[in-house]
């Protein structure tokens, strides 16, 4: 995927195609062929975000400058001006004060780039992933050649002056936890890869998986080098078939090539990885019942502290990472921590891959700087609502939260998000329109935990059991005020003291719908009507 | 496939896939890759892959190189499948069924026509 220097968004909904928006689409396509800048712009349709009189709207990153109207005899010369010789053509710029105000989500951005910027998705659907000859073509193993050559600790000091922060759901400090693992006592350590990916609407790990095994195996080498570990397990989603033999194929390549094994490269570093599959459990992606499943027992998380980082796998200090966050070590150790550091924002850099899913027009895989907004993400990347306005978004599958269209411009990233009491999550964004209704979906979710829940522990085996009932009356017009009561007691106990996070964040889609959708909860009770005509009412 | 034994090997091992590739790219062979992620797959990637082979096998066309890669981030619009003929930029192609595949084999490889009614538009 190509890095470009500047991107050009041009509104294209249905009010400025009929202002010839399609001509003017195409008359930069042409203009950006005559002045032979293909390989530093690219273009990029949003839907109407302006006002009719100043339509189609043209905007300029990184410098954020709107254009408007800008026709199709305009193109060239904005072309040769701004995007060739590099100067803001003042006489096509949108004056209007009011208008600046009402795209000024747009504008805010000065200096930053909203396109897409690839990091651990650079070599996916480039290299091919059953050749260790093209891996090693396109700059595969060089971290590794690079790391070995260090002391184990710079290879630590420099995750951690990255930044990098766990993708798994967390957000924990990636360079602390090596740190831990490299400090634990004992001589026997492992490294695990989280490949469980078991969140609905997830699947950017798997594309990862099955896009570039190889830069998993290299990860996870450079990882086992600097925490003094020599085995790895990779604990893959069982229903990841593909990602399964990719990665196995992938395994045995580096093993007959000398990757993988004793005395690799003839550093005296010893490290082999194994694959475990798993058998369809939600809760084993958890870390610790993860490791359970590992040791061939039920998959139930543990009691923590201790935290696996000093009693992991078999008792012994264990590091475990998404596959998301071991696809940044890679070109972390290549390019640098101030090369990573210059993107995303200061408390989450780097990029974050995203599956975008529901009433958008273009669904699918995204990797963007952290800290861009859901308002950027539904205009420019999923092309705008399909129908209906945006109502809220569900994050990061289950464990995250439900994110009111107010929240639209807050900045994605782990600090941002927290300060307003929700969650990144793993990186599913699912959109709803207002034709959703915020009880159907809260019940929806509640169901899924019900129906994952490990029962381990009191207050989440009986806590969404209980939820999911009282949701299932709200919904059937059943619901009293004292409901919501318990509601909000159950949310606030499973989160207290629950045993781990599945039955910690169960709670956080009740708080999220009743801070900020408590009325149309409350239609639901007191005037017995769904406002979206979504839930039954019992009739 | 050779072995490593040092860092050096491994550096050495990049230079020379990298002279590998660039002969390659210089030998006047066309590269013809099909994205096959799981939703590549689903979207019957490896019909279009088995179209293709066959074609080459039936016309016994020299100098091709078929290669597979992963998922494109291109959604919805699998299966995709990338040419490149000697010398020339790549197409890009998308929602490619076995008889779109032959057709682009027949027209573009063959006859070095580009099909841009199949081409990948933003
Ligand atoms: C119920 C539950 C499910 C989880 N599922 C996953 C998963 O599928 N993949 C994953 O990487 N982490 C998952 N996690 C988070 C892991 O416990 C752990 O925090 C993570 O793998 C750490 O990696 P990181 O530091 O790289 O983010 C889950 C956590 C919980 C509570
Ligand atoms: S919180 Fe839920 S999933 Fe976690 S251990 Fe307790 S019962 Fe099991």
């Amino acid at each position: 995927m190509k890095k470009y220097r500047s991107m050009v968004l041009i509104s294209s909904g249905e009010s400025s195609k009929s202002k010839g928006s399609d001509a003017v689409v195409d008359a930069f396509h042409q203009a950006i062929e005559k002045y032979d800048l293909g390989a530093e712009v690219c273009v990029t349709t949003i839907p109407d975000s302006s006002s009719v009189k100043n339509q189609p709207l043209v905007i300029v990153y990184p410098e954020a400058v709107a254009y408007g109207p800008v026709l199709e005899e305009n193109v060239d010369f904005l072309v040769s001006e701004h995007l060739y010789k590099g100067r803001v053509a003042e006489a096509l710029r949108v004056s209007d004060p009011f208008e600046m105000k009402r795209i000024s989500w747009l504008l805010q951005r000065t200096g930053t780039m909203p396109a897409e910027n690839r990091i651990v998705l650079e070599y996916v659907g480039v290299i091919d992933p059953t050749s260790i000859n093209d891996f090693l073509t396109h700059d595969g193993g060089q971290a590794f050649a690079a790391a070995v050559e260090m002391k184990p600790q710079k290879i630590i000091d420099i995750i951690k002056k990255s930044g990098l922060r766990g993708r798994g759901g967390a957000g924990f400090p990636t360079g602390v936890k090596w740190q831990a693992v490299r400090d634990a006592p004992g001589d026997k350590k492992y490294i695990i890869c989280n490949a469980d990916e078991s969140e609905p609407g997830t699947f950017k790990d798997r594309v990862i998986l099955e896009g570039n095994p190889f830069s998993m195996i290299e990860a996870m080498l450079i990882a086992g080098y600097a925490c003094g570990a020599d085995e790895g397990y990779i604990y893959i989603r069982g229903e990841y078939l593909d990602a399964l033999e990719k990665i196995s194929n992938a395994l045995r390549a580096a093993r007959e090539f000398g990757g993988l094994g004793k005395n690799i490269l003839n550093t005296g570093f010893n490290f082999d990885i194994h694959v475990h599959s798993g058998a369809g459990a939600y809760i084993c992606g958890e870390e610790t019942a993860l490791l359970e499943s590992i040791e061939g027992k039920r998959g139930e998380p543990r009691p923590k502290p201790p935290y696996p980082t000093t009693r992991g796998l078999w008792g012994k200090p264990t590091l475990i990472n998404n596959v998301e966050t071991l696809g940044n070590i890679p070109p972390i150790i290549h390019n640098g921590a101030d090369w990573f550091r210059a993107q995303g924002t200061p408390s989450s850099p780097g990029t974050k891959v995203y599956t975008i899913l529901g009433n958008v027009n273009k669904t699918g895989l995204m990797e963007v700087p952290m800290g861009i907004t859901l308002r950027e993400v539904i205009g420019i990347y999923g092309k705008g609502m399909k129908s209906g306005t945006f109502k809220f978004a569900q994050t990061g599958g289950s464990s995250g939260s439900i994110i009111p269209a107010i929240l639209q411009d807050t900045p994605m990233d782990f600090d941002s998000y927290r300060n307003v009491g929700v969650a990144l999550g793993s990186g599913a964004l699912l959109i709803c329109d207002d034709s959703n209704c915020i009880v159907d979906c809260v019940r929806v979710l509640m169901r899924f935990f019900k129906v994952e829940s490990c029962g381990k522990c009191v207050p989440c085996r009986i806590g969404t059991e209980q939820a999911l009932d009282i949701m299932t009356a709200i919904s059937e017009g059943r619901g009293t005020m004292e409901h919501l009561a318990q509601l909000e007691w159950l949310s606030h106990g499973m989160e207290e003291f629950s045993n781990c996070g599945l039955g910690q964040t169960a709670g956080s889609p009740i708080k999220n719908m009743l801070d900020h959708f408590r009325a149309e909860v409350e239609a639901h009770i007191k005037l017995g009507v769904c406002p979206a005509g979504v839930c039954s009412m019992g009739k | 496939m050779p072995t490593i034994n040092s860092v050096e090997d491994l550096k050495r091992l990049r230079e020379e896939a990298q002279k590998i590739k660039e002969m390659r790219d210089q030998a006047g062979k066309t590269q013809i890759v099909v994205g096959m992620g799981t939703i590549g797959i689903a979207a019957g990637a490896r019909e279009t892959l088995k179209a293709i082979l066959t074609f080459v096998e039936e016309k016994n066309l020299p100098d091709i190189i078929l290669r597979q890669t992963g998922n494109l981030g291109l959604s919805g619009m699998d299966p995709v499948v990338k040419v490149t003929l000697p010398n020339q930029e790549e197409v890009v192609y998308v929602k490619v069924s076995p008889n779109i595949a032959r057709k682009i084999m027949q027209d573009h490889v063959v006859g070095g026509n580009v099909l841009t009614e199949y081409v990948f538009k933003e």
